[in-house]
């Protein structure tokens, strides 16, 4: 157990960019939200998953829609607090702790007002160790365990709840509520027990995340390199380091798909990377032949700031650094690989462990 | 003729203009108060041309008095924020995440009332007009007189903010307001940042209009001014006391488009190699790119037309190390003439080693002449590598582009630099920036959300190049003479509507 203070949002939503994996939405808005509701609230408490009681009551909060609206229409504030306390009445049950359902990109910061503000522990866990863009693609799906009773809340006052058979279904249902609520919501979703908790969630992500920001905040200031410290902190690969010559896009089914093409520099001179994206980094070759692919994360961070670099602001010019991070192993199963792997994403390919082609 | 005008970090350069010809030019140091430079320099430069003051139709001036005022937290008003987006926003009211001395020096007066848009343009909550007189009741009761006011999705619907405006206005005659969606793009927080900084330099900007208005009747030139924004257009001084704060980082951009007119390139990049720093920028139909994420103004957030300009600590006073080579960040700046080898002072800068390895011939060329050549050699070849890096960093794509070299720097550079297709040192060179200044158009820009699914493509992009042409003549630009600069389209990521965002730029020339 420890407690969160404002410095300690500042690195988790730094290092979150990092498994944001170019996509999970900027942070900022959920850093500031958070900020602003420990200096209010006081500082929240981070338990650890093996810290939970097997018979707690812990839900996973989180925003859904488009980021870029959210830097618009700022939240209230309590819509993610009536859609917690929505699904509270609606189980009958007391809630005991919040967490978050992913910890790259922005979700990493969202259960922060939430745990802050009703004065409840967040577990140091999440259900994805990355950035997915839909809400069926957490760990919870491959136990077994619904999205349902799902509760969806917006700033107007505004709360459903989903009962649904599967959960593509509440992603599909929860996807039109969202653009109804003006494309910004809060969601409370995936009520799980602490004995089911410790099954399906990834373990100590809002630390690992922590951790990288802390890592990234402290080189600078060392004037060392970040790219170094981010690739010791992740645990990652550097599977390569160029400069971007070329970047493809187009808009399909609302999602900003395209590619990017690095040139390689010093030992991958002779070599170019392309890199497909969707919101989030998922594929990489070198030269035609695939070295990382989703699950596993593929990071592109400036090579001389260390900044983490998003697929909208991927461009010409660019000096990166390309890490390949391992998924964690729940994804690694088929049943995992399913639900995210190559094929969800429309790439007809195998996927292979990034530490078998590095490691 | 016109005369132009850029105020730089450590000079201040005047430029005196008969069509597209350069008259004369004159460089003198800038001064703490900025106006007494420019004065001088217009001054100067007049008696040296002898062309007498009634013979200047236009002057045009680019200034850092007001980001001055903001980075010394000097001459600011107390500003009321109001912004419409109830029950939305609560959670993070106007000014969160300022520096707090600067939230103090103007007042950290903040109201958030009911009102605001969703993405596709549907209110999120009705106006309240007596909500809002309530509102503008108060401001005046603690007498102030600037205010800032946002509402959400304002650049998709600007209705709100326009109606809360005569309502204040209405309670408040003399206050002077400042509207969002006039300054700032998508990005609520940076938006009003923006917004906020423009109402709080209110006072500033009419003081300071007066006194060029006045040190112009000082010089018997009877003629219009306008203020550079940092788009490459101009501003007249009516326009100019409503948006100060669109002069931000004018001198970066009034580099690139002197660049752009002296070298008749319309697409190039720019290296702008000063004392300290050097600045590079790319020119898309003969103006800067404009940078697409949030810019910084002295600790704040804003989103509003700034140019994307990568600068690096390379300059002609560079301090050079040995061992191992090594050029700048730390600099001499405007010391150099003093404390440079070949000046007769004791530090090795960048400007020594280009005298040393014969590009220039400048001061006394014996100072140097202890240099070690293959060390000249290795730290120009340095220098090099540096602006090959900085120039490739802000290329758009890999097909070699013109180069243009301006400023007093340039003469660092010797060698073709890699990617690019030629280079050109224009004539005029050490004063592109006030060039910039005088051959300057004047713009409108509209960037806001379409939905396709309701207009179409075609449509929505037909709209906004109408909004953009409206703003321009609107700004005073002849209407026969517009041309659309920049269109962009951005969709939105994880909106499925189809939704996407259009900005258009459209400039024109001045209607004298």
């Amino acid at each position: 157990m420890r407690l969160l203070h404002p410095e300690n949002v500042e690195d988790i939503a730094l290092g979150a960019a990092v498994l944001g994996t170019g996509g999970g939405g900027d942070p900022y808005i959920g850093k500031l939200m958070g900020i602003s509701a420990i200096s209010e609230f006081g500082p929240v408490t981070l338990l650890s998953l093996d810290e939970m009681d097997d018979d707690a009551l812990i839900v996973p909060t989180a925003m859904m829609g488009a980021p870029t609206v959210m830097l618009e229409k700022l939240p209230k504030g309590d819509e993610i607090i009536k859609a917690f306390h929505a699904l509270e009445s609606y189980l009958g049950k007391k809630i005991t702790a919040t967490m978050s359902a992913e910890a790259g990109g922005l979700n990493s910061v969202t259960p922060l007002t939430v745990a802050a503000r009703l004065r409840i522990p967040m577990v140091d866990c999440d259900g994805m160790g990355r950035a997915f863009p839909e809400l069926q693609m957490v760990t919870a799906t491959l136990y077994g365990v619904s999205s349902t009773p799902f509760a969806i809340g917006d700033e107007k006052g505004n709360s459903a709840i989903l009962n649904t058979i599967n959960n593509r279904w509440t992603e599909t249902f929860s996807r039109s509520i969202t653009v109804d609520m003006g494309c910004a919501a809060m969601i409370a979703c995936y009520a799980t027990t602490g004995k089911d908790l410790k099954q399906w969630a990834v373990p100590g992500t809002i630390s690992i995340v922590e951790n990288i920001g802390r890592t990234i905040r402290e080189a600078r200031r060392a004037k060392a390199n970040v790219v170094e410290a981010v690739k010791g902190a992740v645990g990652g690969f550097e599977i390569f380091q160029g400069k971007i010559v070329d970047v493809r896009r187009r808009t399909e089914k609302g999602f900003a798909r395209g590619e990017a093409v690095i040139e390689g520099v010093d030992e991958y001179g002779s070599q170019k990377l392309e890199l497909h994206f969707q919101n989030e980094n998922l594929v990489a070759k070198v030269d035609g032949e695939i070295m990382v692919s989703v699950p596993d994360l593929i990071t592109v961070l400036d090579t001389e700031t260390g900044e983490p670099i998003t697929t909208e602001s991927l461009r010409y010019g660019f000096r990166v650094t390309v890490l390949g991070i391992p998924c964690n192993e729940k994804w690694r199963t088929p049943e995992g690989l399913e639900l995210v792997g190559p094929r969800y994403f429309g790439y007809d390919i195998d996927w292979v462990p990034v530490e078998e082609t590095y490691g | 003729m016109r005369i132009g005008v850029d105020v730089g970090g450590t000079n201040t350069d005047a430029v005196l203009m008969d069509g597209n010809r350069v008259v004369g030019w004159h460089k003198t140091p800038t001064t703490p108060d900025v106006t007494s430079g420019i004065t001088s320099a217009m001054k100067t430069v007049l008696q040296e041309t002898k062309v007498p003051a009634t013979q200047i139709k236009a002057v045009m001036i680019g200034t850092t008095h007001f980001t001055n005022a903001v980075v010394e937290r000097k001459r600011l008003m107390q500003t009321a924020a109001v912004r419409l987006g109830l029950p939305a926003t609560e959670s993070l009211p106007p000014m969160v995440d300022w520096p707090p001395d600067l939230r103090d020096t103007i007042g950290n007066h903040k109201y958030l009332v009911h009102g605001g848009h969703e993405f596709d343009g549907r209110e999120i909550s009705p106006l309240d007009e007596s909500e809002l007189r309530d509102v503008a009741k108060d401001i005046k009761s603690k007498g102030i007189r600037a205010v800032a006011i946002s509402a959400v999705f304002s650049p998709v619907n600007s209705s709100f903010e326009e109606r809360a405006a005569e309502i204040i206005q209405n309670e408040i005659p003399d206050a002077s307001l400042s509207l969002s969606h006039e300054i700032g793009r998508m990005g609520l927080l940076e938006r009003e940042n923006a917004a906020i900084l423009n109402a709080c330099l209110g006072d500033l900007a009419k003081t300071i209009v007066e006194s060029f208005r006045k040190a112009l009747k000082d010089m018997k030139i009877d003629a219009p001014f306008y203020l550079s924004q940092n788009d490459g257009t101009l501003m007249g001084a009516d326009f100019a006391e409503k948006y100060p704060v669109l002069t931000f980082a004018s001198g970066p951009t009034n580099s690139m488009r002197g660049a752009a007119f002296l070298s008749g390139a319309k697409d190039a990049m720019v290296v702008d190699l000063g004392g300290t720093t050097s600045d590079v920028g790319m020119l898309l139909r003969g103006f800067p790119r404009e940078a697409s994420v949030a810019v910084e103004i002295s600790g704040v957030r804003t989103n509003f037309r700034m140019p994307d300009v990568y600068s690096f600590g390379l300059g002609g006073g560079s301090i050079v190390s040995q061992e191992p080579v090594k050029i700048g960040p730390q600099s001499v700046g405007y010391e150099l003439t003093t404390r440079g080898l070949v000046f007769g002072g004791s530090v090795l800068t960048a400007t020594d080693l280009a005298v040393a390895g014969g590009l220039a011939d400048i001061g006394d060329s014996a100072a140097v002449k202890h240099l070690d050549p293959a060390f000249v050699r290795a730290a120009l070849d340095e220098i090099q590598t540096m602006v090959e890096t900085a120039v490739d960093r802000m290329k758009t794509s890999a097909e070699p582009v013109p180069l243009i070299l301006v400023g007093g720097g340039t003469i660092l550079v010797s060698r073709q630099i890699k990617g690019a297709s030629e280079m050109v040192r224009p004539e005029h060179f050490p004063v592109a920036n006030a060039i910039g200044a005088a051959i300057a158009q004047v713009g409108g820009e509209t960037d806001r959300v379409f939905a396709l699914a309701e207009l179409g493509r075609e449509e929505a992009l037909r709209q906004a190049r109408q909004e953009a042409t409206d703003k321009a003549v609107a700004a005073g630009a002849k209407e026969e003479t517009i041309t659309i600069v920049d269109v962009e389209e951005v969709p939105l990521a994880y909106l499925p509507s189809n939704a996407v965002r259009i900005r258009v730029k459209a400039v024109g020339d001045l209607a004298l």
